[in-house]
């Protein structure tokens, strides 16, 4: 596994939202085989940055390339072979309501592969257990909890084993147990299949535990603050935002500052 | 045998890969089989189902299955999917099907279950009415008005067309019967009794359900599966109250007022069909009118309207409050709204006949 080649490549990418602003010239790399997680403030314009990353906005201005396919530019045959690659863990998982755990899995599998129904059986059945799922093929997502539906989610953007997988917020609403066992899905993932995983969050406990680099997002400069190895940059970052936010202190005036708004 | 298999087994080749050697070993049948993985690049699950179905065919004929020379990485994949123990005949999400006798209990029981949450739905109205009539500063007039406005204003147009090309119609129908007797004139009162006493508030009915009665169901429905039903709830406000008054008491107010409106442009559609075909002065037309309705007609005609209002906003709150399970639900509740309350229409439209024949 090839640490320096690029796979996801973003070149002085510009977001707005009418006439706003979201990122201005952001521009980094996400090389294969690691994990990498954007984070920063909220409202810094971190879900913006994977709403574009995954194809669902286009840019307004600037570059997004993903394994070798420029996408804001792409056409459709091209687009649909970039969507292959990648799969989303969205926030609130976003599983079918209406179908079941299998069915949910089963969907892409049978739409993207010539396999049979009995190894397409098998292959959910696969998914789901390891996922920690084994034996609730038949339930209705609402029937299950937060986390299990996370999991499940998982399962199905794992469904035909993309080389990159994005998760939104993945530990929102998760107890510390059940997000530490998702974070240890991610890392397993990881490492067995070698897959690059982007993550979207602020948890820091969770940056800590799983990210190989981050890229930090600043609201006001509307760009990247930081870069880098988390544990490096809490303790040695030279900007003091950084520091504080790796260490979770308050702003030393942000009573005041949000006053001021 | 031993089968040497190089490159990728993902999910693109895993199809291609069974095709290939599946048919192949089922027709060796050979007493052992022996997987050379030293030159595959990347397994995966697909990978990992690959080799468990031809483990399988295998086992068959009691033949031995081997795989030799995986990596580290394969080795703790396989590990991690159980496949030992995986077995690859068994098929999923097949629920057992329930006997008649049990779907039949079942559906009573969920009828049962339904019919006890209307009618404590509408004892739960009752009161909230009956507790706006005391407080009547508790009612939450910005969004009566605001309702009042989609379900009355925006219906409008829609109301006087479809009212409008009906006069048009049903004087154009019996006209082609009157004029054989010479008796024109009285097409004037046909459209009149005619839609004053039945289709006016009918048609009305019909069309503010499919426009707002299902718009009720879809918007409850939704503030119940995003939790903002919960959250009125747990902010001290009646759901009951807070959602449905406001729709309820706009619906009892607009709707009369729509089919009074409806009987007016379908006589204007008989109007237009008398003048330019039958010969009839403007002025005689809207006097036979005149005479043949009296003003209990029209009463009638409105109290039904009002009725037909009531129903329609209880019943498309009512889908609304039982939505469950997510985006499909909401399609359900809003399409159950608008043929439940088409149904009711029409039920309660012949209990007043009968009632008015023993009564009036």
């Amino acid at each position: 596994m090839s640490q320096d080649r690029p796979i996801i490549q973003v070149k002085d990418l510009v977001a707005k939202f009418g006439e706003v602003t979201i990122l201005d010239r952001v521009s980094f790399d996400v090389y294969e085989g690691e994990i990498f997680v954007v984070l920063g403030e909220s409202g810094c314009g971190k879900s913006t940055l994977m709403k574009h990353l995954v194809g669902l906005i286009r840019p307004h201005d600037g570059e997004i390339i993903i394994d070798g396919d420029e996408l804001s530019g792409a056409d459709s045959g091209t687009f649909q072979k970039v969507l292959r690659k990648i799969g989303v863990l969205y926030q609130s998982s976003a599983l079918f309501g209406s179908m079941t755990l299998a069915e949910n899995v089963a969907l892409p599998i049978e739409e993207y592969t010539n396999l049979g129904p009995d190894s397409v059986h098998t292959l959910v059945r696969m998914k789901l257990n390891l996922m920690n799922l084994g034996g609730y093929e038949d339930f209705l997502p609402s029937e299950l909890s937060g986390g299990m539906r996370k999991r499940a989610g998982l399962a199905r953007a794992m469904a035909l084993n993309p080389k990159i997988l994005f998760f939104d917020e993945p530990s929102a609403g998760l107890d510390p147990v059940t997000s530490a066992g998702l974070d240890h899905l991610i890392i397993h993932l990881n490492e067995t299949l070698g897959t690059t995983v982007v993550i979207v969050t602020h948890e820091l406990q969770s940056i800590f535990a799983v990210a190989h680099r981050i890229v930090m997002l600043d609201r006001r400069t509307r760009g990247i603050i930081a870069e880098g190895d988390p544990k490096f940059l809490r303790d040695h970052s030279q900007n003091p935002f950084v520091r504080r936010f790796f260490n979770r202190e308050a702003d030393e005036n942000s009573l005041g500052e949000e006053k001021s708004k | 045998m031993v089968l040497l298999l190089q490159g990728r087994m993902d999910a693109s080749t895993a199809a291609s890969i069974l095709r290939d050697l599946d048919p192949l070993v089922k027709k060796q049948a050979p007493p052992s089989l022996t997987l050379d993985l030293s030159k595959v690049t990347y397994l995966d699950d697909f990978g990992a189902l690959v080799l468990a179905q031809l483990r399988d065919r295998v086992s068959e004929t009691q033949g031995r299955f081997l795989i030799e020379n995986a990596s580290e990485n394969i080795h703790d994949l396989l590990a991690v999917l159980h496949f030992e123990t995986l077995r690859t005949k068994t098929t999923l999400y097949k629920k057992p099907s329930p006997g008649i006798f049990v779907r039949l209990g079942e559906a009573t029981l969920t009828h049962a279950s339904e019919l006890k949450y209307m009618v404590s739905f509408m004892g739960s109205v009752c009161l909230a009415l009956i507790y706006i009539c005391f407080h009547p500063r508790t009612l939450r007039t910005g969004d009566t008005l605001s309702y009042m406005e989609r379900t009355g204003v925006d219906a409008l147009p829609i109301v006087g067309l479809i009212s409008f090309l009906l006069g048009l119609i049903i004087a154009f129908m019996s006209s082609v019967q009157l004029q054989q007797f010479g008796a024109n004139i009285y097409v004037a009162s046909l459209v009149g009794l005619a839609m004053t006493r039945e289709l006016g508030p009918i048609m009305t009915a019909i069309i503010v359900a499919g426009r707002s009665g299902s718009a009720f169901a879809a918007e409850i429905g939704t503030m119940k599966v995003s939790e903002e039903v919960d959250a009125l709830f747990t902010m001290g406000f009646d759901p009951t109250r807070f959602l449905v008054i406001p729709k309820l008491l706009a619906a009892l107010i607009v709707v009369p007022l729509l089919t009074l409106f409806s009987d007016l442009f379908a006589m204007l559609g008989g109007l237009l069909v008398g003048v330019t075909m039958l010969d009839l002065t403007a002025g005689a037309y809207i006097t036979q009118t005149l005479n043949t309705l009296e003003p209990f007609d029209v009463f009638w005609g409105v109290l039904k309207s009002a009725v037909f209002a009531l129903l329609i906003a209880w019943i498309g709150c009512f889908r609304g409050f039982r939505v469950g399970g997510g985006a499909a639900g909401v399609g359900r509740a809003t399409t159950s709204a608008v043929v439940s309350s088409i149904f009711l229409i029409i039920l309660t439209d012949s209990m007043f006949s009968v009632i008015l024949r023993y009564w009036g």
